[in-house]
């Protein structure tokens, strides 16, 4: 049933790019829907069947790389960690597969459409029952070119294209950390199999990797490396600047890999390493830093996008942030938590996003939007929940799992806990604000559109509104189903082995003591933000403008990213493609030709044309010549006299 | 060793050669001379592979020695005897040569059209030497077999390639011809030193460390140029810029292993100590080989100069592989050659199939090929992901192992080989990009034909092969592991012997 869950969504993408060569739609749509809704169907039946009882399994597929000691399998892992992650891609997957369904009707290659979420889906599921590093970093690949074909899925879009390229290459610089993290462990622990790993792990504190004669702790070595990649995978400050780009790819890709599934993968990676990370505390404080720095820097970058897409994904970097700061204070049950709640509610938002965009001909900048709330009150009202969700407002999702994190940084009374604490909650403000201010600028204030595109503004077909509805479920309940389960006291009942926390570090029961004020204090920042968000862009819109200029030089740094783009362009594009050329020309042609081939065949070529001179055939010259010898002759005769 | 009772690798061999004097039987006018001398090419080269598999069924990966050993006597001088045979290290160089000379006769179907029966000639020709070359067991034969090679690759180049070709041609010669000038000195030196050429005899010969260090610098010198190495790859660019298709897939495909093919049968068992001391040079030479040629790389205009260059970063890959001496990074650095087989030989045949429409390599004449040839795209795609490396191709499997096997040799190498993996994918991309990807909007792409029949046939056996074994892997894995361990076994054994250092031969065997 587990191979089943992983394979159904390959053979559905397979399906559907045969469809696609034989150019049948219909036949598409029918290999992946089926391939995909099993697969989320199984899932739940597994998840209750298997992960709430507590059984763990490991299905054997067939042996991989064997070479002496490194031995490497195709296994299928599943116990509770995989389970959940099993629940969220294929559930959200399936949705966005039947919402693609009425997003792309106007697109003419359907079925290639369906066959890369196909194959995304398939990837996703490889990653998350991985049972070793090697099958992980397989799916961990896999996805990343799932998501490259999807980004520039249209192709013919110079900014498309551009996008996918640069989402994997900046996910290969992720991925240069993963693989060495892989090779450092293998060397440390003679296997890449994470339960043996995990056995070996402890006995492996003291041991040190000398690099350059710099004596280093090999775990935190290792951690670091493998960090390296979640930050990659998960757009986190340094490697985010592809995440944004992303969104040249159809809305429902946005939804799927770039907020609910891949993107998270990073988190899952750190949770799955919890077993080792616990004995690398440094790595972890790397992690908290990395994710509070991230959570506040992108949420900066939200206030001021106008494309309504980049505002959300700006928004996902920030929780993704979030979810790292809690793994990083080793309250990993919280990370996931938020991963799933995050999970419904972004993807929620994006697919809204999609209906708008759906609805408005196209429009993506918000400065085009405005008065559209009555005219689709659905798609309306599913934005307020998801932005309800996100903002961490009671009895929806967000506000459980949000602040457990919070919750848990402050618990952790450490001064890099104590910093993630201040930045979740500054971010929390300015969540709620951008949420708002997405809210208000699309639906509200006078109509900004053209009469042309406002009268052509519907609300979505069934195919994508069901989606969304199923969606929203999920970003109401999920987090209040869930708590208990995930995060609840008897956490550990769930998570069992799956999730490692060192016993002595009792920060999931801690997180739940933590003082009145603490626990209120996120709600009452949420709430101040939506409420200046309302006064701003809801009652005075012109105002907006004037405070950007009045703070231009912030407005600026915010609205320009703060410059990563040009900076990076700057250092490594530019100088990356100069240098070859310079290699090219001064090196290979100058100076390796110049002195080998080209330089001897030119000595020669002037030695035997000096040679041929020589010779030139008159008699005087030679009877010169001669003389000449004569004279050089009797000259040293005569010295030697 | 083993014997048969019918000389079968003799017979492999020179089963091409049978087919060169068919070719020179034909007679008739032009048309029907170049029809026949394509259908006699093929067929020939067809049997030749069928020969292959049989070999390679038939051939027990169990066993450490050489198989289907073939003897005889020649030169009158005692030592230097005809002697063939195979084991786990030049079996998948074979079935290689063999498998990729009938789709290169396929790929030059209608785009070689004037003098093709001398075209034919001197494929099969190079497809006895390439077999010969890899199923030599006695020094001098092996060298005979791997400097005539030169001879049909130098006809090929310099009559039926582009418009530089006479230049590109001697470049390639006269490079090649420099690094195995020193080598046939070596020979010299070990047959006056052994007193035999017999290879396995010269494995289990002790040459004293003073001596294995000049030997394996003029072995070197050969090997180096072949791979190629930074900074002898120059002649390479040029060399497949200039050659037609065909020629650039059968040099990147076969010819380019000959280098990796001769470190693993010649310099390590034999020049055990020497190879050692030279480990680092070799790395270092090999990183900047990754890094600068896949600089380079990004700055080429011309799509086959791109591929070329990416190729000397390849094969960087697998000169590190082999020199960090454990069972990791050997195996890698062979599998990685197989890979760069099949991915290599199908990304110049890409190339191929588009120069073949509009006559042009520039990268900028191209944009939007996706459109007009959506199956071209397809597998243009898988070729390229294959190259970077992705997990579920050969190119992950190679790659990968050559990297563990260097962390555990250096940890600093595996570090600046593992950039290799950012930079190999920003040139693959970037290539594809600019061909395939973009809107088409001059009339001669969107006027592109789709692939043909005989287009396609080429295309699917190598897809299926680089996804295969990219799963599955243990195919090939399976064949070379004895061989790969008796060549670090006997590394280990002779470094013992002579100075006992022997640290990093040790690491990663044994378990």
């Amino acid at each position: 049933m587990i191979s089943a869950i992983v394979f159904l969504p390959l053979l559905g993408a397979i399906g559907a790019g045969i469809a696609s060569l034989m150019k049948n739609d219909t036949l598409g749509y029918v290999f992946s829907l089926t391939g995909v809704l099993l697969s989320a169907m199984l899932g739940w039946v597994v998840f209750i069947t298997m992960a709430i009882p507590g059984i763990d399994q490991t299905v054997f597929l067939a042996s991989w790389i064997n070479v002496g000691s490194f031995q490497v399998d195709w296994a299928l892992r599943f116990d509770t960690l995989t389970a959940v992650m099993v629940i969220v891609v294929t559930t959200v997957s399936a949705m966005v597969h039947v919402y693609s369904v009425g997003y792309m009707s106007h697109d003419k290659s359907k079925p290639r459409f369906m066959a890369y979420l196909g194959l995304f889906t398939f990837a996703m599921l490889m990653l998350v029952t991985a049972d070793n590093l090697v099958q992980l970093f397989f799916g961990w690949e896999g996805v990343g070119v799932a998501s490259y074909l999807l980004i520039g899925f249209w192709y013919q879009r110079p900014s498309a294209h551009q996008a996918a390229m640069k989402a994997f290459v900046v996910n290969r610089v992720g991925d240069f950390g993963f693989a060495l993290g892989i090779f450092a462990l293998f060397h440390l622990t003679g296997s890449v199999q994470l339960d043996v790993i995990f056995q070996s792990v402890p006995d492996l504190v003291n041991s040190q990797i000398t690099i350059l004669g710099y004596a280093m702790p090999a775990l935190e070595v290792a951690g670091i490396l493998l960090f390296i990649g979640a930050m990659g995978k998960s757009a986190q400050l340094g490697l985010h600047t592809w995440l944004p780009d992303a969104m040249e790819g159809p809305t429902p890709v946005s939804a799927l890999i770039h907020a609910a599934t891949m993107v998270t993968a990073g988190v899952f990676l750190v949770c799955r390493l919890s077993p080792m990370l616990e004995y690398a505390p440094f790595t972890r404080d790397v992690i908290t830093v990395v994710g509070a720095l991230t959570a506040i820097f992108a949420a900066t970058i939200g206030l001021t996008q106008f494309d309504i897409k980049r505002v959300i994904a700006y928004s996902t970097c920030s929780q993704l942030g979030y979810m790292f700061f809690a793994a990083g204070v080793s309250a990993y049950p919280a990370a996931m938590f938020h991963l799933t709640t995050h999970a419904f509610f972004k993807a929620l938002l994006f697919l809204g996003a999609g209906s708008v965009i759906h609805a408005m001909s196209d429009e993506q900048d918000m400065r085009n939007m405005g008065g559209i709330w009555h005219k689709i009150p659905f798609t309306y009202a599913m934005m307020w929940i998801g932005s309800l969700a996100l903002a961490g407002i009671p009895f929806f999702a967000g506000y459980y799992s949000k602040d457990m994190i919070l919750e848990a940084a402050y618990a952790a009374h450490t001064p890099i806990g104590n910093f993630a604490w201040v930045m979740g909650i500054a971010a929390a403000f300015l969540t709620a604000f951008y949420s708002w201010r997405l809210l208000m600028m699309t639906f509200h204030g006078k109509p900004r559109a053209s009469a042309e595109v406002m009268s052509h503004i519907h609300e979505s077909p069934l195919v994508m509104t069901i989606p969304l509805f199923i969606l929203a479920i999920g970003a109401v309940l999920s987090g209040w189903m869930f708590y208990e389960l995930f995060v609840g006291h008897h956490w550990y009942d769930f998570w069992r082995q799956s999730i490692f926390i060192d016993p002595a570090n009792n920060i999931m029961d801690d997180a739940h003591h933590v003082p009145k004020w603490v626990k209120l204090l996120p709600l009452f920042i949420s709430l101040a933000g939506i409420g200046l968000a309302i006064i701003i862009y809801g009652m005075m819109p012109s105002v907006a403008g004037g405070i950007a200029r009045l703070f231009r030089p912030i407005h600026q740094l915010f609205y320009r990213k703060w410059y990563f783009d040009e900076i990076y362009d700057a250092v490594f594009v530019r100088p990356a493609v100069e240098i070859g050329r310079v290699l090219w020309i001064r090196g290979d042609k100058d100076t390796i030709d110049g002195f080998g081939p080209d330089g001897i065949s030119n000595t020669v070529n002037r030695f035997s044309a000096f040679c041929s001179r020589m010779q030139s055939g008159y008699v005087f010259h030679y009877a010169f010549a001669m003389l000449i010898g004569v004279i050089a002759l009797l000259a040293w005769y005569i010295r030697s006299l | 060793m083993e014997t048969t009772t019918w000389p079968v690798l003799t017979v492999l061999t020179f089963l091409p050669l049978i087919g060169v004097v068919f070719l020179l039987l034909i007679r008739g006018d032009e048309d029907v001379v170049s029809r026949n001398a394509r259908n006699v090419a093929l067929w020939v080269s067809g049997f030749t592979f069928l020969l292959s598999l049989i070999l390679l069924i038939n051939f027990d990966p169990t066993y450490a020695g050489y198989q289907f050993v073939d003897k005889g006597e020649w030169l009158a001088a005692d030592g230097i005897g005809f002697m063939m045979g195979v084991d786990g290290i030049s079996m998948p160089f074979i079935v290689l040569s063999a498998f990729l000379t009938p789709l290169a006769i396929l790929a030059s179907w209608q785009s070689v059209q004037h003098r093709v029966r001398e075209y034919m000639i001197a494929f099969l020709a190079l497809e006895t030497l390439m077999i010969g070359t890899f199923a030599a067991l006695d020094l001098v034969v092996f060298y005979l077999f791997f400097e005539a090679v030169l001879i049909p690759m130098f006809i090929i180049i310099g009559i039926w390639g582009g418009a530089r070709r006479v230049y590109s041609a001697f470049k390639f010669f006269l490079y090649t011809l420099a690094g195995s000038v020193l080598m046939l000195v070596a020979i010299l030196v070990m047959y006056n030193t052994a007193g035999t050429t017999n290879i396995p005899q010269l494995t289990d010969f002790a040459f004293d460390p003073d001596v294995q260090f000049w030997l394996f610098l003029a072995f070197f010198a050969s090997f180096a140029v072949k791979m190629p190495m930074w900074p002898v790859h120059t002649w390479l660019p040029d060399a497949h810029v200039e050659a037609p298709t065909a020629g650039s897939m059968i040099l990147a495909g076969v010819l380019l292993k000959m280098g990796g093919y001769g470190f693993l049968r010649f310099s390590l068992p034999m020049f055990p100590d020497a190879s050692v001391t030279f480990a680092p040079m070799i790395f270092v030479l090999s990183i900047i080989a990754i890094i600068y040629t896949s600089l380079v790389a990004l700055a080429q205009q011309d799509m086959k100069k791109l591929i070329a260059y990416s190729s000397v970063a390849h094969m960087g890959f697998v000169t590190i592989g082999i020199f960090s001496l454990n069972i990791q990074g050997v195996a890698g650095a062979m599998f990685q050659m197989i890979s760069h087989g099949l991915i290599s030989a199908a990304l110049f045949f890409a190339v191929g199939v588009v120069y073949d429409r509009l006559h042009t390599r520039d990268i900028d004449a191209y944009g939007g090929v996706a459109d007009a040839m959506p199956r071209y795209a397809v597998f243009f795609m898988i070729m390229m992901l294959g190259s970077v490396g992705l997990p579920g191709t050969t190119g992950f499997v190679g790659e990968f192992l050559v990297m563990v096997g260097a962390w555990q040799a250096n940890i600093l190498v595996a570090i600046f080989t593992a950039t290799g993996i950012v930079l190999g994918a920003t040139y693959m991309l970037w290539l594809y990009r600019r061909v395939v990807f973009g809107r088409a909007e001059k009339d001669e792409i969107l006027s592109l034909k789709p692939l043909n029949q005989r287009e396609i046939f080429i295309f699917v056996p190598l897809t299926i092969l680089v996804i295969w074994y990219g799963i599955f892997p243990s195919g090939i894995l399976e064949i070379m592991d004895v061989s790969i361990m008796t060549v670090l076994d006997q590394m280990d054994l002779a470094s013992m012997e002579l100075s006992g250092n022997s640290q990093i031969a040790i690491t990663g065997i044994g378990e």
